[in-house]
């Protein structure tokens, strides 16, 4: 028979990293990656779902983490935005495109819904074909879950549009 | 904004999650997104969660000619997908492309929105609209509960004790008919404002024998509306879609709150009607 408990030990892949923890059953992912795990680029808005900032993958999947409890994810795997940028091998980090777009695009201002447009966007343009032009249905389809209070939005839009062209390039 | 402390299991048989059930204050934890708000803003605070994600067997979506299953571990993002369960119902992939945003829907589950009984939820309606059924595990063993008897009141429903939606069976689409689901939300995503799914159906000579709607954040519980003898045997440019809406608007009973008054809403019942209506037409006459 399964016990009730209210607290796990928990084993989580994040970032490639396995990481071993216990927290209290009530815990959300959100809380357990940046005061658990010290990875603090995971922004807490709301903390009912309905701003995005807190989104990270699991699994390669975009979820609110504020909507997801710790001891749900042990044995998955997560990313956050700290797993984003690629080792180049030499010390130092290349990039996903959806962060250069940004940095391209000034697409941030205070930068605190940033982490969950990232990976909302890295998630959402992996998952299309690559290789054809996106349309604003697609990108209104890929932000529209993401709230932002400083840029209006504009800037982000584009630079989910630039992040696709320098995916289209990539891919040929 | 943090849950109340609770306790968890995550049992890995229906029995073993039926007997946790039993105790005083269980409740089940299928996708979360309705119900962690719930807990982080201590609107519930139930004792224990019984999370049903380790069971096996309850995520696959079985398409037939009679219908679309839905097993109560299916994402809203799953069946948006699935090619074949919009072919045979096309209303699953329509109306779930409304359910919130993509991050929400990968966790969410179309079950767990229906057990759920949100007014202002999608699949709600749908079932109603589409004549379903959900299965429910008991420890008496599974049942079958029609949607007309499912939906009790606002996020109530006639399933007491120890219980688990498993399932969910929405009906396939009969012949010569078409279907448009349309929502009007403050913003892209949130909660519908009003929300109409609508079924046409034509007979050979391509007049229409049938017109239903059900309607979204309008009333307190689904229902479905027959607004066919407004627009019955006329052919698909000839129906008075208009007067089908007028129809609409007098049958249905909206509240008004923050978002929208009962008469704001009850305008757009109208409108989403004459547009959902000529748009299912158009659909059934090209099937």
């Amino acid at each position: 028979m399964t016990d009730v408990s209210t607290e796990r030990a928990i084993t989580v892949t994040v970032n490639g990293v396995a990481r071993g923890t216990t927290v209290p059953v009530r815990r959300l992912l959100s809380d357990a990656l940046r005061h658990d795990l010290e990875l603090t680029g995971t922004h807490v808005g709301c903390e009912h779902g309905v701003c995005g900032a807190c989104t990270v993958l699991v699994d390669g999947t975009p979820v609110r983490s504020c909507l997801v409890l710790a001891v749900q994810v042990d044995g998955k795997a997560v990313t956050t935005v700290e797993g984003l940028a690629r080792d180049d091998g030499r010390g130092g980090e290349i990039l996903h495109p959806v962060q250069e777009a940004f940095r391209e695009c000034h697409a941030l201002q205070c930068g605190f819904c940033t982490p969950g447009f990232l990976m909302t966007m890295a998630a959402g343009l992996e998952a299309r074909d690559a290789s054809t032009d996106i349309t604003e249905e697609e990108v209104d389809e890929i932000v529209g879950g993401n709230l932002c209070r400083c840029t209006g939005y504009a800037n982000i839009k584009k630079a989910c549009r630039h992040a696709a062209g320098l995916m289209k390039e990539a891919a040929r | 904004m943090k849950p109340a402390p609770f306790g968890y299991a995550d049992p890995t048989s229906l029995d073993e999650a039926l007997t946790l059930l039993a105790e005083d204050g269980a409740k089940v934890l299928a996708g979360g997104q309705s119900l962690l708000p719930l807990l982080s803003m201590r609107l519930a605070s139930p004792a224990t969660l019984v999370d049903i994600n380790r069971i096996p067997g309850l995520d696959s979506v079985a398409v037939s000619g009679a219908g679309v299953r839905v097993g109560a571990l299916v994402r809203h993002a799953d069946l948006l997908h699935h090619a074949e369960a919009a072919r045979v119902q096309p209303l699953l992939a329509r109306a779930t492309a409304n359910v919130a945003h993509p991050a929400i829907r990968n966790r969410g589950t179309t079950v767990g929105s229906i057990a759920h009984a949100d007014p202002s939820g999608e699949m709600t309606s749908v079932l109603a609209l589409t004549g379903g059924s959900v299965t429910v595990a008991t420890p008496g063993g599974p049942q079958t509960v029609d949607w007309a008897d499912f939906f009790v009141g606002p996020l109530e429903t006639s399933v007491h004790g120890p219980a688990v939606v498993t399932e969910a069976f929405f009906p396939a689409l009969p012949p010569r008919s078409g279907t448009a689901f349309e929502e009007v939300s403050r913003r892209k995503g949130d909660y519908a404002v009003c929300g109409a799914g609508v079924t046409v159906t034509l007979d050979e000579d391509s007049r229409v024998t049938a017109a239903r709607a059900a309607y979204i954040s309008v009333g307190l519980v689904p229902e479905v509306h027959d607004l066919t003898e407004a627009v019955a045997g006329r052919t698909v440019a000839e129906a008075d879609w208009a007067a089908a809406g007028a129809l609409a608007r007098t049958l249905v009973d909206p509240d008004g709150d923050l978002h929208a008054s009962a008469d704001y809403r009850r305008l757009l019942v109208g409108v989403l009607t004459e547009r959902t209506l000529a748009r299912a037409a158009e659909e059934a006459a090209s099937r």
